[in-house]
């Protein structure tokens, strides 16, 4: 589904993506953690090229994305992305930020497009919502939007950058049972986290990057129980007790 | 000692009071054509001079400076004495048929407040942060599309209050067409006043007409934003 060879990314200086190789089977659910600045969201957005890579192959669902002549706007309706921000459309209404792209860019008509999004928004817990404007919401119920929003296009895989990162505790958990029903359909999904509960229970692999490069590429029980390599330990020490550490 | 007989009764009735209506209506026609082309145009400008096309962008960028640049009485000018030998004949033949000097006017107008709309406009689109870009097109959407449904209008939102500034601007600057003998609201009082020399009565008729044209117009804009832009349900 999606496949990166030797992917190389710099941002001027900065070596941001570092031989990359990953692949992700169909209907597999990947977590992408370790620390800030360490690529994870560069990695994630190019899968739909939000960010361009500068050397090395990415074929995703059989296109590849160095190919000049792949169409992008065609690839990036298959693939729903979901940001940390939520990134609504504020001037909308939650039933018109799901059915937009599905009416402009699927040619799909207004009822169906409505009866879709409610039936997504039934899924998401928020079907009273269907006339509430984005600000009226809280953060939780903004990512569950944001997440019907994507959902409304049938995507192949989809894509989650830090998607409880912005959200007060209390909320966190709400998006998550949306993301592990989601994972339980059989969807491809590639999720940048630091939920390492999330991980656990969800995953099928994850994946530990720090400095651009991918460290450990494990099955969750194993990442968890026997991480490999000595950053990664370090990581999931800060990460499950973080009062815990001491200051070097 | 007060020398001067007022006499409102030139301004209620009779051939003066229909000459300022007259004017009025011209005013009227004049401001609201090009109000609807100079937005249209504006936003073009706008979307032209932020967008990936590099010849577009060079254009966009000199049309505003060249255009912001230049007295409006000028460009009236130009378009009213210099234009004809220049334009395309189809253009010339619809200039005449509007009536030259009206035709002139519209497109200085037009032209001019154009530059400053897509000024407004641009400055609008940069305050909408580069994430909803970023969520249109990971949607799928074209950058065009993007700005269609998502930036603008979100962009026209923010810029009301200055785009309401530049309609008033329009309607009171469409008076400098008087020079070009478009016979609108202030070429109607000057005669009334070289007729009657009724001076003060013309010309106060006059301003208190620009007044409520001005107050009609951020009327009608407050309107359309609360019942048509919804402006108090969004973020």
């Amino acid at each position: 589904m999606i496949t990166f060879q030797g992917v190389h990314k710099w941002f001027k200086q900065l070596h941001v993506l570092n031989d990359i190789n990953l692949h992700v089977t169909p209907g597999e659910v990947l977590v992408v953690c370790g620390p800030s600045g360490s690529g994870k969201s560069t990695l994630i957005r190019t899968i739909n090229q939000l960010e361009p890579i500068d050397q090395g192959t990415l074929i995703v669902d059989g296109r590849d994305l160095s190919d000049k002549k792949t169409d992008l706007n065609k690839l990036r309706a298959e693939i729903g992305f979901v940001f940390q921000q939520f990134n609504l459309y504020p001037h909308l209404s939650v039933i018109s930020n799901i059915t937009l792209a599905p009416i402009k860019i699927r040619g799909t008509s207004r009822a169906e497009a409505e009866a879709q999004a409610m039936t997504l928004l039934e899924r998401v817990g928020l079907s009273e919502k269907r006339d509430a404007y984005p600000a009226q919401l809280s953060g939780g119920q903004q990512q569950r939007v944001a997440i019907a929003r994507a959902l409304a296009m049938k995507p192949k895989i989809m894509l989650f950058d830090e998607p409880t990162s912005a959200l007060d505790p209390e909320m966190i958990g709400e998006v998550l049972q949306v993301m592990q029903d989601l994972a339980k359909s059989g969807m491809t999904m590639v999720v940048v986290t630091h939920e390492m509960g999330f991980a656990r229970e969800v995953a099928h692999r994850v994946v530990f990057m720090d400095a651009g490069a991918i460290l450990e590429e494990a099955p969750p029980l194993e990442f968890f129980s026997r991480p490999k390599h000595e950053r990664a330990r370090q990581f999931l020490r800060q990460l499950l007790t973080p009062m815990q550490c001491q200051i070097p | 000692m007060l020398s001067y007989q007022f006499d409102w009764s030139i301004i209620t009735s009779g051939k003066y009071h229909d000459w300022l209506v007259a004017g009025l209506k011209t005013t009227l026609q004049l401001s609201a054509i090009s109000i609807v082309l100079s937005f249209l145009l504006g936003l073009l400008i706008a979307v032209m001079r932020m967008g990936h096309n590099r010849p577009a962008r060079w254009f966009a960028h000199a049309y505003l400076e060249f255009f912001r640049n230049t007295p409006l009485l000028v460009q009236l000018f130009f378009w009213y004495f210099g234009s004809y030998k220049i334009l395309p004949t189809a253009v010339n033949d619809w200039l005449n048929s509007v009536g030259f000097e009206f035709g002139a006017a519209v497109i200085a107008l037009t032209i001019y407040t154009s530059a400053f709309i897509a000024e407004d406009i641009r400055s609008g689109v940069l305050s909408i942060p580069r994430e909803q870009m970023e969520a249109a097109r990971s949607a799928g959407f074209s950058y065009l599309r993007s700005m269609q449904y998502i930036i603008l209008p979100q962009a026209v939102r923010i810029t009301v209050p200055p785009l309401v500034n530049q309609f008033l601007n329009l309607a009171k600057n469409s008076s400098l067409a008087m020079t070009i003998g478009v016979m609108e609201l202030t070429y109607q009082a000057r005669q009334v006043e070289s007729y009657t020399f009724k001076g003060f009565e013309a010309f106060t008729a006059a301003t208190v007409v620009y007044v409520l044209l001005s107050l009609l117009i951020t009327f009608l804009v407050n309107v359309y934003n609360e019942k048509v832009l919804n402006i108090h349900k969004g973020a």
